[in-house]
């Protein structure tokens, strides 16, 4: 693929915007007004000078040559990353190629380029070399180990007792006792090291205010953290990929240790969620030859984005290895072999009984599974009440969307990309409901975003 | 939750309920069932939910559908160009955000340039991409002034999509007829139904569709009610005749000078004085010129009102002076063909009455009535009494309803004439609808005559007429205006209303002609402190609005 047939389109370069200012800041920059000397390298380097309010103007380099996403650097004192500049420079990168010509990489930003370019070559011969002498004392690790896992069995104990106490005075007292109660249990949780059981702990705070219906789901999150309890309690007694999923949702440490499998990865959603104090990404790829959907994880420290960045409709020749657990989709990225560039791959789809099904059967090796990624075909979004849902174009049967997703803006995009015709769509189907996130139209025509 | 995927109702449902039950009430006051009473009670209650929550989810069957919608209408109209698609998402993008104001720096404002892509995108006939859709609608909710542009480019599936959506209510409001079709024109039948049955926005909407196709046929169409229409209603009907108004229309509009209602007797009247050639306009010439006659014998007061330069400056003896004498009463027949009575609060009844004749009168009186004289000479000849701004204003409004571009001329003057800046006989604001009698050429031409005389203080009324982009001639007036109050050593704020037109009406091929602005200059002595830099910034924010501009019409085609 040629340098320019692998340029981006806007909403690709305005996902990578760190918030909603910088992107109105970076589509303002997106045309050739202040920029001179701005060119781009078949390495994959763009480049340019941006005049700002002082007399020197800013130098901007992009290096979207890594298959992780974009690298940044601009001399610009701007602490939001990537800043306006480096997002306007792709902006004008993506929509003319007469203001942003091949050439040749300025010194300026040559040195940059290269120096990242050394430094990520000597990481990956000091990751492979650190793979035998990693664990210097494999003794001390394992004891470690021990002593965390016995901190965990002390948290699961108390919260076993805690739930029993709740159950035995009932669930209706939940509702008064409020949120003080969970949080108090949910510090203890943190206490013991089983991260896992504090996030749970903390949302069954929050139910009983959910309206009509909070006494279920009271009892399911409760079971399920029961369950969750038992499982770590008993652990040596399941089998080993179950076990896996059980450590895995306690919250203790794994690294992504499965065989490296190697495929051309379609970026098929790309989304946040945010907390007080850490942005999460998840980002779900769908690998072309081993028809697998993984999931890819991405922190940022509050107000940062993550730096992992791969705008949907870009694929990536990648490896990716799983992480431990049965049944689990997340992986980590390995080693990338070409630059992400735009891709008319498609995900075959299914029906929404299929689904429905798939979801069932996920539960089989993960009984904690919210939900499942999947792909419907000729679904036609419909209103229903004051929701909405999917309805299989083929079939009286439907999926209901989750009560989020029909908040959002994106559920718009989908119903005016449809117009009452069917389309292909890929989101997260549970319990819940169905979560849309990206959509396809039926005819030809690139993937629109919906998160 | 009614709205969750549906449980299978199986014969686990009634475990499920006894579970639910027994664990609000506690295992204490309830023993599970199946479980013995004890202190193991809870963890068998949590086994068994747990059990039964995991069954109940890997169950889950997808719910029936719902009634699906209407697909939506066909848009015949061909895709937006790639690249322009990409820009329209950037400029619905850009929305004005709570932290406006402040410095502006050299960013253009994208929201300013929205209304001018709708426009281009309009004229060539491109349908928009259904995703942009919602952002689209969004944008044209918070800003009505860019609603009819923006639901022309939504077309079809936009008002399909408005239906789903309280939020977009508005769209059908602002589309003639509710968002439904007007029926063909050709159709009869479908005409006379929708006349006697429509809502009043649908029979307005019909009328002014019939009226721009075939006036003759809407004036009919109106005939066939008017006894029964009531008089708000009848006020708007009639006021649609404004568009294709002929003289096909006196009988009709005589008809209604003796309407029960003084607002529609007014507006026919103001149709009618339109018409030069009508018994009205002729009436009030009669009238008119009873009141305003040459008067050979006056001399004009030196430096008094009216006398102009030179030429009189000295030969002031026996000057042909307009004596004016402002109608004494307002009988019934004035009052009949649309003279209003009552002056409004701080003005003289007599001279009320005087502009309200003057202005009905057709132009054309004037010539014969003062000594065949062309309308420059008239506007120029002394006005006795101080009668002149009176008199001068009603000309002006008869100029402009009568869109009669020599007495535009001769009213408007010379644009580099002293007066023509300053408070003259004629306001900037009449100036300004004078000038839209004018072709765009003229128009440009004048108003560039006047910023190289008058500078840019009072130009900004004069620049909203102005056809967009500015001629060539009125760019560089701006341009050099402004380099101008650069060098005098102002702020570029005191400028800033007009460098935000300038942003938007400026023709993007004058881009170049800018690069020697770019820079920031050496500061004078005199000039305030800082002005040269912000200067820079402005210009430099004017060429690249004006470089996107350019790229934005580009990207639509070549018309």
């Amino acid at each position: 693929m040629t340098q320019q047939g692998a340029r981006w389109t806007a909403d690709q370069v305005l996902a990578l915007a760190p918030d909603a200012a910088s992107r109105k800041a970076g589509s303002k920059l997106g045309a050739a007004g202040p920029w001179s000397e701005a060119g781009s390298s078949d390495e994959g380097t763009v480049w340019g000078l941006c005049k700002g309010s002082g007399s020197k103007p800013y130098q901007t380099v992009v290096d979207i040559a890594d298959a992780a996403g974009p690298a940044y650097k601009c001399s610009c004192p701007s602490r939001k990353f990537p800043c306006k500049h480096a997002l306007g420079l792709l902006l004008l990168w993506a929509a003319d190629d007469a203001a942003v010509p091949p050439g040749q990489e300025p010194e300026w930003a040559r040195q940059w380029t290269a120096g990242r370019r050394r430094r990520a070559e000597e990481k990956k011969a000091g990751d492979d070399s650190g793979a035998q002498s990693g664990s210097a004392d494999p003794e001390a690790a394992r004891r470690r180990a021990e002593r965390r896992a016995d901190r965990v069995t002390a948290g699961a104990v108390e919260l076993e007792q805690r739930l029993a106490d709740l159950l035995r005075g009932g669930l209706a007292t939940a509702e008064q006792s409020g949120y003080g109660l969970w949080e108090e249990t949910a510090a203890r949780m943190v206490d013991a090291q089983a991260q896992g059981l504090a996030g749970r702990v903390r949302e069954l705070g929050a139910i009983p205010s959910t309206g009509p219906g909070w006494p279920v789901r009271l009892l399911e999150e409760c079971a399920l953290l029961h369950l969750l309890g038992r499982g770590w309690l008993r652990r040596e007694r399941l089998p080993d990929g179950l076990a896996a999923t059980v450590r895995s949702r306690m919250g203790l440490p794994a690294s992504a240790d499965g065989p490296p499998l190697r495929d051309r990865w379609l970026v098929l959603a790309q989304y946040d969620t945010t907390d007080p104090r850490l942005t999460t990404r998840r980002i779900w790829l769908y690998g072309a030859d081993s028809h697998r959907t993984v999931l890819l994880l991405s922190y940022g420290a509050a107000g940062r984005s993550p730096e992992l960045a791969l705008p949907v409709g870009l694929a990536l020749e990648a490896e990716v290895s799983a992480y431990p657990g049965a049944g689990q989709p997340r992986v980590a990225l390995g080693e990338q072999f070409a630059r992400s560039a735009p891709a008319a791959i498609r995900p075959p789809g299914m029906t929404t009984s299929r689904a429905a099904a798939r979801y069932g059967d996920a539960l089989r090796d993960d009984p904690w599974l919210e939900s499942v990624p999947v792909t419907l075909d000729r679904v036609v979004p419909a209103p229903d009440g004051d929701s909405w849902q999917l309805a299989d174009a083929d079939e009286d049967a439907a999926l209901p969307l989750t009560p989020g997703a029909r908040s959002r803006p994106g559920l718009w995009r989908l119903v005016a990309l449809s117009g009452g015709a069917p389309v292909k769509v890929f989101g997260e189907y549970g319990h819940q409901g169905f979560t849309p996130l990206t959509v396809w139209p039926e005819g030809p025509g690139d993937p629109v975003a919906l998160c | 939750m009614t709205r969750s995927p549906a449980p299978v109702d199986a014969p686990g449902a009634d475990v499920w309920e006894g579970l639910v039950t027994t664990a609000l009430l506690g295992t204490d006051r309830r023993t599970p069932p199946g479980t013995a009473p004890g202190p193991d009670a809870p963890a068998a209650l949590l086994d068994a939910a747990a059990v039964e929550t995991v069954r109940r989810r890997a169950g889950l069957r997808p719910a029936r559908a719902a009634g699906r919608p209407q697909p939506a209408p066909e848009d015949p109209r061909p895709a937006l160009p790639p690249a322009a698609a990409r820009r329209l998402a950037m400029l619905l993008t850009d929305r004005p955000g709570p932290s406006g104001g402040g410095r502006r720096g050299t960013a253009p404002d994208l929201t300013e340039l929205l209304p001018q892509w709708l426009a281009v995108a309009n004229a060539r006939g491109f349908a928009p991409p259904p995703q942009v859709l919602p952002a689209l609608l969004d944008a044209a909710r918070g800003r009505t002034d860019l609603r009819p542009a923006a639901l022309e480019f939504a077309g079809p599936r936009a008002l399909w999509l408005a239906r789903l959506n309280p939020d977009w209510r508005f769209a059908l409001r602002a589309t003639p007829g509710g968002g439904a079709a007007l029926p063909q024109l050709e159709d009869e039948e479908r005409i006379q139904r929708l006349w006697q049955e429509g809502l009043f926005a649908e029979r307005v909407a019909l009328l002014s569709a019939l009226r721009s196709r075939e006036p003759a046929a809407a004036r009919d169409l109106l005939a066939t009610t008017w006894a029964t229409e009531r008089a708000e209603d009848r006020l708007m009907f009639l006021d649609s005749l404004r568009a294709g108004l002929g003289p096909d229309d006196e009988p009709f509009l005589e008809q209604a000078l003796a309407d029960r209602s003084r607002n529609v007797r007014a507006t026919a009247a103001e149709l009618l004085s339109a018409l030069p050639g009508s018994a009205l306009a002729a009436r009030m010439a009669v009238r008119a010129g009873a009141c305003v006659a040459i008067d050979h014998m006056r001399t004009a007061q030196p430096g008094g009102p009216g006398v102009e330069g030179e030429e009189s400056a000295g030969a002031a003896k026996s000057t042909p002076t307009i004596a004016v004498e402002a109608p004494h009463e307002c009988d019934p027949g004035m009052e009949r063909d649309g003279v209003v009575a009552k002056a409004p609060a701080g003005r003289g009844e007599r001279s009320w009455w005087l502009g309200q004749l003057v202005e009905a009168a057709p132009l054309s009186t004037w010539s014969r009535r003062l000594g065949g004289r062309m309308p420059r000479e008239i506007v120029a000849l002394p006005v006795a009494d101080e009668w002149q701004g009176e008199l001068h204003a009603a000309w002006c409004r008869a100029a402009v309803r009568q869109q009669d571009a020599e007495w535009s001329r001769a009213l408007l003057g010379e644009p580099s004439a002293p007066d023509a800046g300053g408070p003259g006989a004629v306001s900037l604001a009449e100036r300004a609808k004078l000038l839209g009698t004018l072709d765009a050429a003229e128009r440009a031409e004048w108003v560039a005559g006047f910023i190289a005389a008058h500078g840019l203080s009072e130009a900004f009324q004069l620049l909203g007429v102005c056809a967009v982009p500015w001629a060539a001639p009125l760019g560089r007036a701006v341009v050099d205006a402004l380099n101008i109050a650069r060098d005098a050593g102002s702020y570029p704020w005191s400028f800033s209303g007009v460098m935000g037109l300038a942003e938007r009406c400026l023709d993007p091929s004058e881009a170049s002609r800018l690069d020697a602005l770019l820079a920031v200059p050496d500061e004078p002595e005199n000039a305030s402190p800082g002005a040269g830099g912000y200067w820079a910034e402005a210009f430099q924010r004017l060429v690249t609005t004006l470089r996107l501009r350019a790229a934005m019409t580009e990207e639509l085609g070549a018309a």
